[in-house]
């Protein structure tokens, strides 16, 4: 049967089949596993049906507990179900996969298997979520490739059904889930051939059914809950077979033939390698090259079914003549025997050698070594170290292979040189920026030549963590024989550069093959670029004659009006000289595939890139390198020599992209960082800048506090610090007492740092009276002014901090003096979280402990290589945290009861101390009143007088007391997330913090959508909008979370949008902060998930509070005892009809696009829950407490 | 007493017809147009240069971001079926069609050729009984010549003649050099009907925020002076149909239009901003004034003052001042 060929990743694979097997699926976003449910929305939402002609329903939970539930609850009513995790939401599985195990229940999740948050959070693959449900009663089996992850993810459907266990079919995340790859697609008829309906009728005759009752999940007592775990033991053992067959049934379908254990290599083989995953393909690449050698006699073994472990099986396919083998865990267990995998291999064959005819001679040596952590690179070199070290006399045992273990010395030691020999395959990379479109088209490009052409093809995509000015790596494969290489290209014929300036940040030619090409695009002329190369590049061109070509795919763009978007320009480029497809067959198969991309948005988009595709050839051309002499221009180091040591060693080869290189101790051991390196890594990524205009300026202080990446400061000093400074270092007399008397004044910005958003320009209230469109900050470009404002911006920071104790806090022109203390993060340009971020380390960063959600805020604030957070002068800065998605609140908590009582240890000790301390001064410390910045000013002062007096005392009060006597300082506790966290997972949380009456500040940076992964809906989604999992637009209203927290009565509660009102942001962020219980803040934050001109973000935030959408407002139960009305509305009345602001953003547009008649209809009734919501909100605020106090006490 | 009158060759009841406006938006509005009285109903436009805007747009937001972080490949669900076309529109086309029994005149305002030729076809499908093109252009261009902006709406026009059999009006501003040679330059080209004269946005200053903000007011009773003008100029000189447009505020303005030469009076505002219901009170006052001045009909009062039927055709020639010193003079 001759099947579709198709190029797909791993994730689609999987979800193609589970959506034709299953009726109900139930989810929850999570990188890597978010594509599988987005995948099977689109489709179920598309209509597209499963095997039975029905189309299965796709629900997205609020966590991946609620979404196991949901998979319990369905299956248990006789639906098929399934789930997509990874990672942390696999754990948060774990309750109910006992349950659905226990209960022998059919079901198949399918796994994107993803690192642990442990040291740190890492959103890559290895097995360690996989191997903590090991055993939870669920089978498992491991896919290595994509086409294996289509195969499995119906042999295994089969298995579920036939053997009533259910299983976790899993593949590691991104390596596969994320790699695109050309498989053999399997069609519906070879799906239905599989599935043998006679299970269907089983699974629902076991559900639940008031026609049929019983009961299921019942509780046992010591004399039969024994016997009950051991029922199962029969279907345990009868589940291998019964896997096999199933996989015997797909060969006969497919001819594609897999074993439970499947053993690749000599017959005799002496050594071999038992491992799971994608490492095996790279390892059977590599065992076929070594086994070139007619001497070499070694071979894998693949494990495909890990639980329940089927030692008959896997025994039977270990060669007799095996001496050696080296089992290799993706996983690492701290402080076991060993990892997983090893353990049951040891296990396995000490019980076959102990039975009656063992299968050795002799007990191989078996070695156990861990590889792959976090999708770290596992290559041949490091297949072949493994080999070679089972050829020692005492092999190294729990060793580690792909990085330098200099502290335990568990490392093996791999030749870098060594390399698969694939003479028939063609490698390319392509060096982008994320927002310029390379990836893109490098996937489009993987499918016209994997589905156009016999070519096999491979395609996987490096992103980097920054969120602006993000740098991709697209590593694609192409070759007659199938590809098995799962790893990065490592030699590649083909370079693209789609952006000058990347030729500084990394050595893309490293290992370029000789004779290979590189496409440069570049504003050069093809007689001026060998100049203007830095030299290393223009050496390596020569050295290795490599075939150089240049376009200004810009150039072109801009003028078919593509805009930055070159993907189709590079493309057409990289078709014309590669070779790879006859150009005019190429640039037809371009042109099918625009038409296919974008006919759904219209002809002129086709059109448009049709026209980028004719121009690019005549703009294209190849530089002549004979006789070239390189050019002098230096690669300037990624930091500063000015940086710290950890920062200079460590941080920057990170940020130079070597991370792989950085040694076990070079690393901390427990996951601390320091704060303030974000400063060192100077990314220059934008292309224009503001540049102050001081003789217009009012110094608002708007711009400083809109900036979402702090680079815009401010500064007010004596005359005297003008001394040294640049010439062109701009200054202007301070206006107004907030300012201090004859002070100058500085509003200075951060080049290098700044990403170019114009929010400061968009929101400068001052217009030039000759000529409007100038304001008191213009956009300029940076290149010319890169230099001049680097001096100014250095000079700027050795002026002296304004006095914070002496800062006018309650306005917004004086607030920003307070020095940032989170700056340069890599959040998106333009952020609208950020500036609130921002705002909270202005006014409390210096002695507050913060508590960080997991999201956009988590990677960006707490990433390698760098962070935003950082500390000032004295050394004091925010404290910073992140534990889970899910319990931020509870987090935060404990971080509050911990310094309480701290606090009230330390007062404790103090008293007992009050003779020798002085009992006046004790006093002062014990009642000392920090409600503001003088006030914990002062307290700073006593307490260091107090260390000072007990430093050197022995009393054992007084030792105690010097390690908890900073706590005498009042702390501030903020507790920051998105709305995913605060509406959905971590809701039932934070709703126990807010009823706990503690002190703490909580922030919901409200998106309105799960930004992080990728636009999925959460309760926080407005009725209209289209968002991953509503694409039909959110039927319901969003959540009001704020007035759920009104309900208690004892919460400050309110809603704020810096962009519609700063000051009210400035005055609530304040209140919150000094009462003494729990506040919460939502605050309206725009995204770039809410498709809209990032540089209008600010109109969009002005339109959500002038259409009523987002009213403000601020509920303060402090005011009850003033007798006055605890809730302040502080916006007016709905002046504009909601569609005014909705339909200015594709969030809810698109809906008019795709479905008008139902946007109108939710459009309409988004209106009136606006309408309703105002009144409620109006009336609250009208209310007369007193009369209802009046009223009460007669 | 006979209302009836013609225009591009349909049949209407009378000589008030709803122009392109929000009272088309709304089937609703419409049906109330026609309960009204008014012999047909222009529907609002469609809009090209927004069709295409709306395309780039979407397409830019939908994909800017995508494909630059590993954990968020894309932002925005994959909807592969949307509705960038006239689709909406022509379907306003459908419905108003099924919801009258009036004539219903389907508007296309844009600059260029390209889109024009299809949607024009795509509304004669939808049951448009004619169409009306606004051609919407301001030269701005300091390159371009008044000759090659006459040629660019005439090219529009016999491209889009030479697609559909219906009715074909042409919308323009009054800001030609030559207003009488290019409404004859029109009417070679094909035009059925000319409608005299589009209202474009205009800028206006906000001094308080110092912006430029375009906005289009309702139209006054004044504005009627400059179409009463060259319709009396261009009735009997030309074969297409005339229609006044903008300044039609009561039955004296009907009455007008209709004695200079034109078929239809077109209206808008002035239901806009009394209600709707005023098109039956201003029928019924020219019902009125007709019986009071013993008309039979609007065809016996149609060109009665018109250019060559007045006594002073001068006068729809000169500035006003101009008689007044001749006035002097004499």
């Amino acid at each position: 049967m001759n099947r579709r060929k198709i190029t797909i990743d791993g994730n689609e694979a999987a979800a193609y089949v589970a959506h034709k097997v299953n009726e109900v699926i139930a989810i929850y976003p999570i990188t890597p596993s978010s594509p599988m449910g987005e995948l099977s929305d689109a489709w179920s939402s598309a209509g597209q049906k499963n095997i039975w002609g029905t189309v299965p329903v796709v629900v997205e939970m609020q966590s991946e507990g609620g979404a196991a539930g949901t998979v319990h609850g369905a299956l248990q009513c006789g639906s098929m179900t399934t789930t997509f995790t990874a990672s942390q939401g696999l754990l948060l599985m774990i309750p109910n996969m006992y349950k659905i195990a226990g209960e022998l229940t059919p079901t198949v999740f399918h796994v994107t298997a993803r690192s642990l948050s442990a040291q740190a959070l890492s959103i890559f693959g290895d097995h360690s979520d996989v191997m903590a449900v090991r055993q939870t009663g669920f089978a498992m089996i491991c896919s290595n490739s994509v086409q294996e992850v289509m195969d499995f993810a119906l042999i295994s459907q089969k298995a579920t059904l036939e053997s009533s266990i259910p299983i976790v079919h899993f593949f590691d995340g991104f390596r596969t889930s994320h790699e695109v790859m050309k498989i053999e697609e399997l069609d519906v008829k070879d799906i239905r051939d599989m599935i043998d309906d006679k299970f269907i009728k089983l699974h629902r005759s076991k559900a639940l059914n008031p026609d049929n009752p019983f009961i299921r999940g019942t509780a046992q007592n010591p004399d039969v809950y024994f016997q009950g775990r051991e029922t199962v033991n029969k279907f345990y053992d009868h589940f291998p077979a019964i896997l096999q067959n199933a996989m015997n049934s797909f060969y006969d379908i497919t001819g594609r033939k897999y074993e439970l254990y499947d053993y690749h290599g000599s017959p005799d083989a002496e050594r071999i390698i038992i491992m799971m995953g994608s490492g095996c393909e790279t390892s059977e690449e590599t065992v076929d090259q070594l086994l070139s050698n007619p001497d070499e006699k070694i071979g894998l073994l693949k494990v495909r079914l890990f639980r329940p472990f089927d030692i008959k099986s896997f025994v039977n396919k270990i060669p007799g003549t095996v001496k050696n083998i080296s089992v290799l865990d993706r996983t690492k267990e701290p402080g076991s025997v060993g990892e997983p995998l090893y353990l049951d291999v040891i296990a396995a064959l000490n019980e076959s050698m102990n039975s009656k005819n063992p299968p050795f001679a002799k007990m191989p040596v078996v070695t156990g070594g861990r590889y792959g952590l976090s999708s770290k690179e596992f290559t041949p070199a490091m297949v072949k170290a493994v080999f070679d070290e089972m050829k020692k006399e005492e092999p190294k045992n729990h060793f580690t292979v792909g990085i330098n273990d200099d502290v335990t010395f568990t490392s093996l030691e791999y030749d870098r040189d060594f390399k698969s020999v694939s003479d028939d395959q063609f490698g390319a990379m392509f060096f982008g920026l994320g927002s310029d479109g390379t990836v893109g088209a490098n996937k489009n490009t993987i499918k016209i030549i994997g589905e156009e052409t016999d070519n096999y093809a491979q395609g996987y995509f490096v992103y980097d963590s920054k969120k602006s000015g993000s740098t991709t790596v697209s590593h694609l494969r192409f070759g007659k024989k199938q590809i098995r290489s799962a790893y990065l290209v490592q030699s590649p014929d083909f370079i693209g550069c789609h952006l000058f300036s990347l030729i500084e940040n990394f050595d893309m030619l490293k290992d370029i093959k000789p004779g290979g090409t590189f496409l440069l695009n570049t504003i050069y002329s093809k007689d001026e670029i060998f100049n203007m190369l830095p030299e290393k590049v223009g050496k390596q061109i020569i050295d290795k004659k490599l075939k150089f070509y240049i376009i200004d795919a810009f150039k072109v763009a801009s003028e078919t009006g593509m805009g930055l978007r070159i993907n189709t320009i590079m493309q057409t480029c990289f078709f014309a000289i590669s070779g790879v497809l006859p150009k005019d067959e190429a640039i037809q198969h371009i042109k099918n595939s625009i038409k296919k991309t974008y006919q759904s948005k219209g002809d002129d988009v086709v059109v448009k890139n049709f026209d980028a595709v004719d121009k690019t050839l005549a703009n294209l051309f190849e530089v002549d390198t004979i006789g070239k002499i390189p050019g002098s221009i230096k690669i300037k180091n990624p930091v500063s020599e000015n940086a710290p040591e950890f920062v200079r060693n460590v941080l920057s080869k990170i940020i130079e992209g070597l991370g792989d290189d950085i040694k076990v101790s070079e690393m901390p051991s427990d996951g601390t960082f320091p704060t303030g390196t974000a400063q060192w890594e100077k990314r220059n990524i934008a292309h224009q800048i503001p540049v102050w205009d001081e003789s217009i300026c009012i110094q608002c202080g708007k711009c400083a506090m809109i900036c979402p990446h702090a680079c815009i400061r401010i500064k007010s000093y004596d005359e005297g610090y003008l001394k040294d400074a640049p010439a062109t270092f701009k200054h202007m007399p301070a206006k107004g007492k907030e300012f201090g008397e004859n002070k100058l004044y500085t509003i200075q910005v951060a080049p290098e740092d700044c990403t170019g958003c114009t929010l400061c320009f968009e929101i400068c209230p001052v217009k030039n009276k000759q000529q409007v469109k100038l304001k008191a900050l213009n956009m300029m470009p940076q290149l010319p002014l890169r230099k001049q404002e680097s001096e100014n911006w250095n000079y700027f920071l050795n002026i002296p901090e304004f006095d914070r104790t002496q800062v006018n806090t309650g306005l917004v022109k004086s607030s920003q003096l307070f020095q940032p203390l989170f700056e340069f993060s890599g959040a998106c340009t333009g952020c609208g979280e950020t500036p609130y971020i921002k705002l909270v380390s202005q006014l409390f960063g210096d002695r507050s402990v913060i508590a960080n959600a997991t999201g956009c805020s988590s990677i960006y604030g707490g990433n390698l290589p760098t962070t935003p957070w950082t500390k000032n002068n004295e050394g004091r800065g925010p404290a910073w945290s992140n534990s889970l998605f899910e319990d931020n609140a509870e987090f935060g908590l404990g971080m509050r009861i911990s310094i309480d009582k701290q606090n009230e240890y330390a007062k404790e000790l103090l008293i007992r101390l009050k003779n020798e301390a002085g009992e006046s001064f004790a006093d002062e410390i014990l009642n000392a009143d920090q409600s503001d910045e003088s006030g914990i000013y002062e307290q700073r002062e006593r307490v260091k007088i107090l260390k000072q007096k007990f430093q050197s005392d022995s009393n054992p009060d007084a030792v105690e007391l010097m390690s908890v006597a900073d706590h005498l300082i009042k702390k501030s506790v903020w507790i920051i997330g998105g709305d995913g966290w605060a509406y959905d997972i971590g809701f039932g949380g934070l709703d126990h913090v807010m009823a706990s009456g503690r002190n703490v500040n909580i922030l919901v940076l409200d998106t309105e959508v799960y930004s992080n992964t990728g636009g999925q809906m959460s309760k926080a989604t407005g009725l209209g909008a289209v968002a991953k999992f509503a694409t039909s637009g959110k039927p319901n209203p969003k959540k009001d979370l704020a007035m759920m927290a009104v309900n208690y009565g004892s919460v400050y509660v309110a809603k704020v949008a810096m962009g519609a009102n700063d000051t009210h942001t400035l005055k609530t962020f304040l209140e919150a902060e000094s009462y003494n219980g729990p506040s919460l803040i939502i605050a309206y934050s725009h995204c770039i998930a809410h498709g809209i001109n990032m540089e209008k973000a600010l109109d969009h935030q002005k339109n959500a509070v002038k259409s009523g959408y987002w009213p403000l407002f601020r509920y303060d139960p402090r005011l009850i005892d003033e007798n006055k009305n605890p809730f302040r509305l502080d916006s007016g009345a709905p002046a504009i009809k909601l569609e005014e602001y909705a339909y200015a953003q594709a969030r809810y547009k698109m809906l008019t696009k795709s479905d008008p008649e139902h946007a109108r209809e939710l459009m309409i009734l988004a209106q009136k829950d606006v309408n309703k919501r105002w009144e409620i909100y109006k009336k609250l605020s009208e209310t007369d407490i007193n009369e209802n106090k009046t009223q009460g006490n007669t | 007493m006979d209302l009836t009158s013609e225009y591009m060759g349909i049949k209407l009841k009378n000589p008030l017809v709803a122009s392109a406006s929000p009272l088309s938006k709304s089937i609703g509005a419409a049906k109330a147009c026609e309960d009204a009285g008014v012999s047909a109903i222009v529907c609002y436009s469609l809009f090209e240069e927004q069709l295409t805007h709306d395309a780039g747009e979407l397409d830019h937001y939908l994909t800017t971001n995508s494909e630059s972080y590993a954990e968020a490949i894309t932002y925005f669900p994959e909807i592969n079926d949307f509705n960038l076309g006239p689709a909406e529109y022509l379907e306003h086309i459908r419905k108003l069609k099924s919801a009258l029994e009036i004539p219903v005149i389907g508007s296309l305002n844009g600059v260029s050729n390209g889109g024009w030729i299809n949607y024009a076809k795509q509304i004669e499908q939808a049951g448009a009984d004619a169409i009306e093109l606004n051609i919407f252009y301001i030269p701005t261009d300091f390159k371009i010549e008044s000759a090659e902006v006459e040629a660019m709406y005439l090219e529009i026009i016999r491209a889009i003649k030479s697609v559909v059999n219906i009715p074909v009006a042409v919308k323009i501003s009054p800001y030609f050099s030559a207003m009488a040679n290019m409404a004859k330059k029109i009417d070679d080209a094909g035009a059925d009907g000319l409608v005299l004269f589009n209202r474009f946005y205009q800028p206006d200053i906000d001094l308080e925020n110092l912006e430029v903000f375009p906005n289009l007011e309702l139209s006054n009773q004044w504005e009627l002076r400059l179409p009463l003008r060259w319709i009396a100029v261009l009735h009997g000189n030309i074969k297409a149909s005339l229609a006044a447009t903008s300044g039609i505020h009561n039955h004296f303005d009907v009455l007008k239009v209709m004695m200079v030469g034109g078929d239809v009076a077109m209206i808008c505002s002035e239901l806009l901003k009394n209600g709707i219901n005023r098109a039956s009170e201003i029928l019924n006052d020219l019902k009125i004034w007709m019986e009071e001045k013993e008309y039979d009909s609007i065809l016996q009062m149609h060109g009665s003052m018109d250019y060559k039927s007045v006594s002073e055709p001068a006068a729809f020639e000169r500035a006003n001042y101009m008689k007044i010193l001749n006035s002097y003079k004499i």
